[in-house]
């Protein structure tokens, strides 16, 4: 009976799943989203969030200990100096798991983990959409004088 | 251990399953692009999910 025992086993063995959640957390770090399956990018999140916790106090020993799981010395390097600026604010909850639905082939649930905080493919449609949005407002208020004044003539 | 006594015929199992109906999928409408997607899924059309942007349609 699997009674209080926590995490999923992702049908790996205990060194094999180690691997992977290091792997993904890594991945996560340098690409700041990663596609995934739904099961996987649940515990990546589970992984991450307290390394990401740890990096918020940039100290000697912090980083000695999230090195245990980050190895890439790139990553380790991005998530002191870049990502724990950014979400020095933030009480926990640094990643977010966006489903996109069941995979052709095999029918998995696919979904994305990402940085809450380095969404770059929002942030750049939100750069380009307030100007598209005035247009639309202008447009309609347009359309409502347009009527107003036909209301009148009749 | 006990066993069967009588054949079970394909008929008789074929009958049993034919309450045995695949059902649609629950579709919503994506507020963003207005296509039909899965409820609680970012939109395949449009990769739009919650207001935001969750990935970049291939192709777009």
């Amino acid at each position: 009976m699997r009674h209080l025992n926590s995490g999923r086993k992702l049908k790996r063995t205990a060194s094999h799943r180690k691997a992977l959640k290091e792997s993904l957390a890594t991945s996560l770090i340098l690409y700041k989203q990663v596609r995934t399956t739904l099961a996987k990018a649940k515990e990546t999140r589970v992984f991450i969030e307290p390394l990401i916790t740890k990096a918020k106090k940039d100290s000697v020993p912090a980083r000695r200990h999230v090195s245990r799981f980050i190895k890439n010395r790139e990553a380790l390097r991005v998530l002191f100096s870049e990502i724990a600026p950014k979400v020095q604010d933030r009480p926990g909850g640094y990643t977010r798991v966006v489903k996109l639905g069941q995979r052709h082939g095999d029918g998995g649930e696919v979904a994305i983990i990402e940085l809450v905080d380095f969404n770059a493919a929002d942030e750049a449609e939100k750069r380009r959409k307030p100007a598209k949005e005035k247009e639309a407002v202008t447009e309609k208020v347009e359309e409502k004088e347009a009527k107003a004044d036909s209301a009148s003539a009749s | 251990m006990p066993n069967p006594k009588r054949r079970h015929s394909k008929s008789r199992g074929a009958k049993r399953r034919t309450h045995y109906k695949a059902t649609a999928p629950a579709v919503s409408e994506c507020p963003h692009c207005h296509e039909p997607k899965l409820p609680h899924r970012a939109c395949p059309n449009c990769g739009y999910y919650a207001g935001r942007v969750a990935f970049i349609p291939k192709g777009a």
